[in-house]
């Protein structure tokens, strides 16, 4: 069986890459995608954690099966958001939509 | 199973929702110009769930709720009746607004916001903890950007939610590791998991960390407080103001729960306090120092509420029960008078559709109602008797001294000064100053009736706070006592 230590790296890879994804990339959706991979990352942890300990205790499933929701949620109105920008702007990225600043 | 003592933990929560599910039935049948009544329905629905919670749900000695996902006591009771009288003022000061005033969505998502907020004073689990903390944010995010016409609008709606999520995730894989290491969510159990000693200090750390993350930007403390000058300063005020009060308080409940329930173990506590109180001081800093050149009255109280949370958090620094106390007793008197200080905005703007603090020039003779509101809002946030700010400072400074950061309230005491100065610079544009014409007779402000009682009630819970302030902060204290 593959250790656990292999699904911990591997999730905080895939955290790591989205945080970077989501704090380079200039395009709405894609720090969106970005934010995506690190919740994706929580959900790899959650049910490998979940396996390699007590597996009678379905907490971690749960857990992940709420992440998912909320992710969803989440994404629905950062959609909503991102076309409601690209309705009064014209424009999906980051660094013109500059109104609101020191 | 489901028991009384389970109904009446959840007894706000149930209310709060018939109110919602009332304002989506009735107002589809108001025609267009009464549809702003809906704000009255709304206010005095939460006023109506208020007393009856206050009646019918008082928690006795904690308990367990529902399979553990809720904690039943006094914390969360006054916490929820803190959101809940926010969420009425926020209300009545939606009423009279051009965009969110008739619309009954925009009520029901203060309402939904507040069920999460309320969930999350109570959240005895970290499951229960993030979809609450979900609950919460997501509305406010639709609020924010609710006013699709407005570029400020938009644009503030969309950057709340860039930094909400990122910094909710980074705290929930926080959690997950938490769940990983100990093999429980429950926060009451955590604290025997972390007693053991089974995890390393220096990981241990690292998940605080990554928990801080989040809540720090729901409280909004330095490093993670840049969303808050620019998404006050877009959103619709009221919306503003509830942001800066009833969600910043929530993110308190959160913290002074989790922190003080679950790692208060003395090998951790000590990493995550020192921590805390670096932040306390560079929050009180920078807040203080960026609010001083600010022109538009909205981002100065945005600044000005960065300071606050400095001030608020060496009460958690300090993790005794005067500490959590002097916490509690901190966010009672600052939501009622960051509230009125939006609230005031909003009058002001409303009335004029100025928001820079040069144009309040003469405001004390074109309403001297008005001008006194603002002048107690203003003189609480500075810290001056007889208002609430003065006592809370008192308390929070005490509770500082008492657990040893002396120079933590140094700190806080000399940015006090500080922020004196543009809380009174603004007070000199509305006393000593006349408007180009001298004539201020001809520009009355009128206040509108749900105004008038939004903030008249405000005004006397401010000057209430700062007088008898016994009572509050025993109820306080009370709820404090439940996390020892």
């Amino acid at each position: 069986m593959v250790p656990l230590s292999w699904y911990l790296i591997f999730s905080a890879a895939l955290f790591s890459i989205g945080l970077f994804g989501a704090l380079s990339r200039r395009n709405l959706v894609a720090i969106l995608l970005g934010i995506e991979l690190m919740l994706n990352s929580v959900n790899v942890n959650l049910v490998a954690f979940w396996r390699y300990g007590d597996v009678t205790n379905i907490t971690g499933q749960v857990f992940t099966i709420i992440v998912f929701a909320v992710a969803a949620a989440e994404v629905a109105v950062g959609l909503a958001l991102v076309i409601s920008v690209y309705r009064k702007r014209n424009t999906v990225i980051a660094d013109e939509i500059d109104m609101l600043k020191f | 199973m489901f028991t009384s003592i389970s109904f009446a933990s959840i007894l706000p929560e149930i209310l709060i929702l018939i109110v919602g599910m009332l304002v989506l039935i009735i107002e589809p049948f108001w025609k267009e110009e009464k549809r702003r009544n809906v704000g009255w329905l709304t206010a005095g629905g939460l006023f109506a769930a208020m007393l009856i919670s206050f009646l019918a749900g008082q928690p006795g000695a904690p308990t367990s709720a529902l399979g553990g996902m809720i904690r039943f006591d006094w914390l969360g009771f006054f916490f929820k009746m803190l959101f809940m009288f926010a969420g009425a003022a926020t209300a009545l000061l939606m009423m009279d607004h051009e965009q969110l005033g008739k619309r009954g969505e925009a009520y029901l998502l203060l309402l939904a916001s507040l069920i999460g907020m309320n969930l999350m004073a109570v959240s005895s689990d970290l499951i229960m903890l993030f979809l609450a903390i979900e609950t919460a944010s997501i509305p406010l995010y639709a609020l924010a950007g609710f006013m699709l016409g407005d570029d400020k609008s938009t644009e503030a709606g969309f950057k709340y939610l860039l930094f909400g999520i990122l910094t909710t995730t980074i705290m929930l894989y926080g959690f997950s590791l938490v769940f990983g290491f100990s093999g429980t969510t429950d926060i009451y159990q955590l604290a025997e998991m972390f007693r053991v000693g089974a995890i390393a200090p220096l990981a241990a750390f690292g998940i605080l960390a990554l928990i801080l993350v989040g809540i720090g930007f729901k409280v909004a403390f330095v490093p993670f407080h840049f969303w808050a000058p620019d998404v006050y300063e877009g959103s619709p005020t009221p919306v503003a103001g509830f942001l800066s009060t009833a969600s910043k308080a929530a993110g308190y409940a959160v913290l002074l729960r989790l922190f003080f329930i679950a790692f208060p173990e003395p090998s951790l506590s000590a990493s995550w306090t020192t921590t805390l109180a670096i932040i306390a001081a560079i929050s009180m800093i920078v807040g203080n120092l960026l609010a001083l050149p600010q022109t538009n009255i909205k981002r100065l109280l945005a600044y000005s509420s960065i300071a606050h949370t400095g001030y608020t958090l060496i009460g958690v620094v300090a993790l005794t029960q005067l500490g959590a106390a002097s916490v509690v007793f901190y966010l009672a008197a600052y939501i009622l008078t960051n509230l009125l200080a939006f609230g005031i905005a909003m009058a002001f703007s409303k009335a004029t559709g100025l928001e820079n603090i040069q144009d309040y020039a003469g405001m004390s003779r074109r309403s001297p109602w008005l001008g006194l509101m603002m002048l107690t809002a203003f003189l609480s946030l500075t810290g001056m008797p007889p208002f609430g700010g003065f006592v809370a400072k008192v308390v929070v400074f005490a509770a500082g001294i008492q657990a040893g950061y002396v120079w933590l309230v140094v700190l806080g005491v000399i940015t006090s000064v500080i922020g004196a100065y543009y809380y009174l610079n603004a007070l000199k544009f509305v006393y000593l100053y006349r408007m180009p014409n001298q004539d201020e007779e001809n520009h009355p402000i009128p206040l509108s009736r749900p105004y008038a009682i939004a903030l008249v009630a405000l005004t006397l819970g401010v000057i209430l706070i700062g007088t008898i302030f016994a009572p509050w902060f025993n109820w306080s204290d009370a709820g404090a006592l439940n996390l020892f």
